[in-house]
């Protein structure tokens, strides 16, 4: 009955007709920033954080706005996928496996509207999930001191590579690089400036949001330049939308398997929704045998990645909510919203702030029927967004991002640093080295920090300290064990690659 | 040759981070320190970065395709462009330099010079009301001193 009682405190504050408003609002945004070709979430999300910022809304507000355009987004994502077989973000690739040849066979509206209905189901029981399993896990939050809290962030920093990075060098390199960026600026125990090489500017360290934007954003201008605007695949036509019913039963089971694998997927630290989709899919490929048909564009072959990946996104949410450590790329951008917001994520989140917690969850289960019924009456609507030239949208998404840090900051100082993250990024992602991990370290480099000397304070000195519980000498096992896993793994699990025309 | 980029990216990476130990063990300590200290963290997580940086080097990755001479430049130019806009919004207020880096950035990525020129224009125009009149923001359209 708990979970009843503290819904109808989220719904007290999400159906207020101000919220329901920004709901939509950021849905409509959402799907828009999805669906643009070469913008997923994550870096919708985080063009849309500073311009929020400047906004001056209240937390919840802010909130709500945010994870809607982030629940919009993931539906969006697909419709580039299907249409173009231009995934806007990793997990949204597993979609194009078969949504782009059923688009080809002149069935994209349907593979829009199955999409559409499978990232429902999924992100609807992730929600449902996340209700129950939250509230559960930050319980166990409870008995986390600083060792424990610096165990788990290791073992973060040493899965999120995981499955989505070909190299773990280069992952582990890339958490390092964000970690030595958060150092700079103050020391937060003597309060002395460190590593900022005298540089008055970079006393406050290096804003997360100025790295995300530069990052995910700025460094898309130098891949368009790179490419001309031409993208290799021609833009589909969708001619008639009109619900497959039958089709959608059939592929029932997929989705709420899918669903169920997605969101387990999900809430495990550092893999997210890309080993959500990515496993989903698997999974049902090899229910379905040789005669599903997978990969030549059928409905289950849609259903499972879309179910998977929105359910991986909701699962996300739980380690971020109740442990403050998220587990993919978008999760991470969210935390940012959450840390600029002055909202700290962790146990303690749902005992003091639990307006926010359950406002957060009234209002993504309220954006999941918005999506619904926006993206699949209206999803010729966004179909048209597809046709922006790129010499239009790039020009305006770099114009956006830079506006909103300067309205937020007003230092030119932090626009140079967006333009040296959008370098920094442009090289990291042509030599195959990810991103995340880097806004990851900049995000949870002083937390983690102060956590390991807060552990060394209490034990005064003594790094066996840091295996002195079982929870903690757990997650640092857990964390070399996800380290070299995939390692072996990655022979025997290969990755289909996109399917070329 | 054919691995040359991760290698160079290691080196580059080696050099870093030394610089970055060196500078950390520069910092200053105050009388209140805790076991750790302001220098451990940091060095640490340099290190581990070397690490990485020498595995790389030992087992580089296959080359990934760099675009030729000419976009590298086109690519150079915008970055300039970038940081001019950077230095020129403050005084020069928010119109005229995104019309002009908005169209050189169009321009680089399809070269039509009417579209780019268009696009330029609009987006510099159509984000300004945006901004300034629908969201609030605090921008400044022109220079100080024109229409006043």
């Amino acid at each position: 009955m708990d979970i009843l009682a503290n819904l109808s405190l989220g719904f007290g504050i999400a159906l207020s007709p101000y919220t329901l408003m920004l709901a939509v609002i950021g849905c409509f945004i959402g799907t828009i920033v999805g669906a643009l070709p070469g913008l997923g979430p994550s870096n919708g999300v985080a063009i849309m954080i500073p311009l929020t910022f400047s906004l001056g809304l209240d937390a919840v507000a802010a909130l709500v706005l945010l994870t809607s355009i982030y629940y919009g987004a993931m539906y969006g994502g697909r419709i580039s996928s299907i249409l173009l077989n231009i995934p806007g973000d990793e997990p949204a690739l597993m979609t194009t496996l078969d949504g782009y040849p059923m688009a080809k066979a002149g069935r994209a509206g349907d593979a829009l509207v199955i999409s559409g209905f499978a990232s429902f189901i999924g992100a609807f029981l992730a929600t449902i999930g996340l209700m129950v399993l939250a509230p559960l896990l930050s319980r166990v939050a409870y008995q986390f001191g600083p060792a424990e809290y610096f165990a788990l962030y290791l073992l973060a920093f040493s899965t999120l590579g995981g499955i989505s990075s070909n190299n773990q060098a280069k992952a582990a390199l890339a958490s390092c690089i964000g970690l030595m960026i958060a150092m700079i600026g103050l020391d937060p125990n003597s309060g002395l400036p460190r590593m900022t090489g005298g540089n008055l500017h970079l006393y406050d360290g290096v804003d997360f949001l100025v790295a995300i934007v530069g990052l995910f954003a700025v460094s898309e201008i130098f891949f368009f330049i790179e490419s001309h605007g031409k993208s290799s695949a021609v833009g589909i036509k969708v001619d008639k939308v009109t619900v497959p019913w039958a089709e959608i039963w059939s592929t029932r089971w997929t989705m709420l398997r899918s669903s169920a694998l997605g969101f387990f997927a999900g809430v495990l630290p550092g893999a997210g929704a890309s080993l959500g989709s990515f496993m989903t899919y698997m999974m049902e490929k090899s229910i379905a045998g040789e005669k599903g048909g997978f990969g030549t564009g059928v409905a289950k072959g849609v259903a499972a990645p879309e179910a998977g990946n929105n359910a991986a996104a909701g699962g996300a949410l739980v380690p971020m909510l109740t442990l403050g450590v998220p587990g993919s790329g978008t999760t991470a951008v969210l935390l940012a919203v959450l840390v600029t917001l002055n909202i700290t994520p962790g146990p303690m989140l749902f005992t003091e702030r639990p307006e926010v917690v359950w406002g957060l969850i009234a209002s993504l289960l309220i954006a999941n029927f918005v999506l619904l019924a926006m993206n699949v009456p209206m999803v010729k609507i966004f179909v048209k967004i597809l046709s922006v030239p790129p010499a239009l949208l790039l020009p305006g998404v770099t114009m956006v991002s830079f506006v909103g840090i300067y309205s937020l900051t007003g230092s030119y100082f932090d626009l140079l640093l967006v333009v040296a993250f959008g370098v920094l990024g442009y090289v990291l992602r042509k030599l195959d080295i990810p991103t995340v991990p880097v806004i990851l370290g900049i995000l949870l480099g002083h937390q983690m920090e102060k956590q390991l000397r807060d552990a060394m304070v209490l034990s005064d000195g003594e790094w066996q300290y840091l295996f002195s519980s079982g929870i903690s000498t757990g997650l640092i096992i857990a964390s070399i064990l996800g380290f070299l896993a995939p390692i072996f793994l990655r022979r025997i699990l290969t990755k289909p690659q996109a399917v070329s025309d | 040759m054919s691995h040359l980029s991760d290698r160079i990216f290691g080196l580059a990476v080696i050099l870093v981070a030394l610089v970055y130990i060196a500078s950390a063990m520069q910092i200053q300590v105050s009388f209140l320190s805790d076991p750790v200290g302001s220098k451990a963290f940091p060095i640490g997580v340099a290190s581990v970065a070397i690490i990485c940086a020498v595995v790389m080097i030992l087992r580089p990755d296959e080359e990934p395709e760099w675009p030729e001479l000419w976009t590298v430049f086109s690519i150079i130019i915008s970055i300039v462009l970038l940081i001019g806009y950077s230095y020129a919004l403050k005084p020069l207020g928010f119109i005229i330099p995104t019309a002009i880096v908005a169209s050189a950035l169009s321009y680089q990525i399809t070269p039509k010079p009417k579209f780019a020129v268009l696009s330029g224009l609009g987006l510099s125009l159509g984000l300004f009301v945006l901004f300034k009149f629908i969201l609030d923001l605090g921008l400044i359209g022109f220079p100080k001193g024109w229409f006043v």
